[in-house]
């Protein structure tokens, strides 16, 4: 492969995703489309995250809204209790996040398939609790308020601004998740998704690999989790619960497993297919899930993976 | 000098001595064979010497250090490196990227480095896909590198798996079973690159239920039975050693043993 086309190869996403970031608004009549797009990038940061994990790694976790609620609750905890500056608080969340994982983590991540199901599944659930009955910190099941986010002396307001903050931390999570596939580390981390045992007698700490994966995902959850909360004003123990952290998964597993870019996709489809199903009223959740059943019935593999699938055999 | 030095190791599956006092020493440098009849504990043998599985007694020396009780990924850092009887392909990945995972630990980049894209990596990369693109070159696949690794045909995933194991720079390989299910053609094929590699400096421990290959490559052959050492040798003493006959097809069958073991 040429130089060029390698060039190519590892720009060609990164020019797509700025070009929808950028493109998109031109097409939205309402402000109410900015704030569904900021949604959308929010979503699929996290998604992006839960993608290293689960489509690279191959290690389920149905927990991850517990790092999403970790990260919203650090805007809200931080600056109201402790007086902290807002943007501090999501790097500090993100922090926690990651120490959380390291140590959660560590014993979890030796289990395989089902038990690391039911393991995250306990975890999400746990963090979801004490967010709950922490009431006097948390405000407990009727949540709490957020203070607005300040930069440089100014108040982030307006679903459009959002709607840019969002969809330029996304593109940066984009790039360093390609950035990560393309290393000495992505490689041992799908090798571990193919076969532990060959990884490990070429030499990779296999466990170890796993925790910084999950780390790794888990700081990408938080972060989001802090925007959520920062672009809502207002954040209830539900965002870490298990719903939640079904959604992520549907999220990862409709765009495509292993395919970043299908992590935007997944997140789209499943923050604005509500948006438009509302109009059924009360028949709105069934017709989603219709929706979603159709799509993995006909695109097995997710969104992205089968289309391009399907594209490379018509240029065949 | 020896390179691997297992001393009566012993290992107990379900109440069966799987493997029962078995000490090997293996010389630098050359071919050293595992044979025996089916059961007799020659995966297992094996799977300890690789940290796949901890032995209940005795100890494993790898040039010298005691090594007992080590991981598999430890050992591999330490240069042993192994293949499998029952493929263990990374078939999502392309033919190239499954050798270029057998760099690893060659590779020196942090998870910072990597997540960045610092300079570092992308002189890492180039580097571990030429190491790659070499290893391959030397097993007969260099044209499918950009196949996807699962679309292969056995006897080449058979191939895919040695160099995958070469690109880590073994001092000791060992080959599970290189030759099962692969046909006369590719079973020379892989008589020609055992020789090479052992061309090369690299010990190679083989187990295999080929005898041709076996008798025809091997230094030195180590015969187990029901967990135990039956015999060890040339593969000359070995091929001629009543014990090891009847070990192959008891008694009765001795003439056909021995016409097998030619």
């Amino acid at each position: 492969m040429s130089l060029r086309a390698l060039l190519e190869a590892r720009l060609l996403p990164v020019i797509l995703v700025v070009a929808i970031v950028i493109v998109l608004p031109l097409f939205f009549p309402s402000a109410y489309y900015y704030r569904i797009g900021a949604l959308v990038f929010i979503f699929a940061l996290a998604v992006v995250g839960l993608n290293l994990l689960m489509g690279f790694a191959g290690q389920v976790s149905l927990g991850h809204a517990g790092f999403l609620g970790i990260g919203a609750y650090s805007v809200a905890i931080g600056p109201v209790q402790f007086g902290a500056p807002s943007w501090l608080c999501l790097f500090v969340g993100a922090i926690l996040s990651g120490a959380v994982a390291f140590a959660v983590g560590r014993p979890i991540l030796k289990l395989k398939g089902h038990y690391l199901a039911v393991a995250t599944l306990g975890f999400g659930l746990l963090v979801a609790i004490v967010l709950t009955n922490e009431a006097g910190w948390t405000g407990g099941p009727d949540g709490m308020n957020v203070p607005p986010l300040m930069l440089f002396g100014w108040r982030v307001h307006g679903s459009d601004v959002w709607y840019w903050l969002a969809g330029a931390t996304f593109v940066g999570g984009f790039m360093l998740a390609l950035n990560l596939m393309e290393s000495p580390t992505g490689r041992a981390l799908q090798a571990i998704h193919d076969s532990e045992i060959a990884a490990r007698v070429l030499g990779i700490d296999v466990a170890r690999k796993k925790v910084t994966i999950f780390i790794i995902s888990a700081m990408y959850a938080s972060v989001a989790g802090s925007f959520l909360a920062l672009f809502n004003g207002l954040i209830t123990p539900d965002v870490a619960g298990f719903l939640g952290s079904i959604e992520l998964v549907a999220m990862v597993v409709l765009g495509g497993m292993g395919s970043i870019f299908g992590s935007l996709v997944g997140a789209a489809v499943l923050v604005v297919l509500p948006q438009v199903l509302t109009v059924f009223h009360e028949y709105e959740q069934a017709l989603l899930g219709l929706i979603v059943m159709v799509f993995m019935i006909f695109l097995r593999q997710g969104i992205v993976p089968s289309i391009a699938a399907v594209l490379n055999g018509w240029r065949k | 000098m020896m390179i691997l030095e297992a001393d009566r190791l012993a290992i107990t599956f379900g109440g069966v001595r799987a493997i029962d006092g078995v000490s090997i020493s293996i010389p630098c440098g050359q071919v050293f064979s595992i044979i025996g009849p089916n059961g007799s504990g020659k995966t297992t043998l094996i799977n300890l010497v690789s940290g796949i599985y901890t032995p209940q007694d005795g100890s494993i020396r790898l040039a010298g250090d005691t090594v007992t009780g080590l991981a598999p990924d430890q050992l591999a850092r330490r240069g042993l490196s192994r293949t499998f009887q029952n493929l263990q392909i990374f078939s999502r990945m392309s033919v190239l990227e499954n050798v270029m995972v057998g760099r690893h630990r060659h590779e020196r980049t942090g998870i910072l480095a990597d997540l960045l894209h610092w300079p570092s990596v992308g002189r890492q990369n180039e580097a571990t896909r030429e190491a790659a693109h070499t290893a391959l070159a030397r097993v007969g696949l260099a044209v499918v590198a950009e196949r996807p690794a699962g679309s292969l045909d056995y006897g080449a995933l058979k191939r895919l798996e040695i160099a995958r194991a070469l690109a880590s720079e073994p001092m000791v390989l060992l080959l599970d079973e290189p030759a099962a299910g692969c046909n006369p053609v590719e079973t020379q094929e892989i008589d020609r690159v055992i020789r090479s590699i052992v061309k090369e400096g690299i010990t190679v421990v083989l187990v295999e239920h080929d005898m041709r290959l076996v008798m025809n490559i091997s230094d030195r052959v180590h015969v187990l039975a029901r967990g135990r050492t039956l015999a060890e040798g040339t593969p000359e003493q070995v091929r001629s050693n009543a014990e090891v006959i009847e070990a192959y097809l008891g008694v009765h069958g001795s003439q056909e043993a021995a016409h097998a073991l030619d």
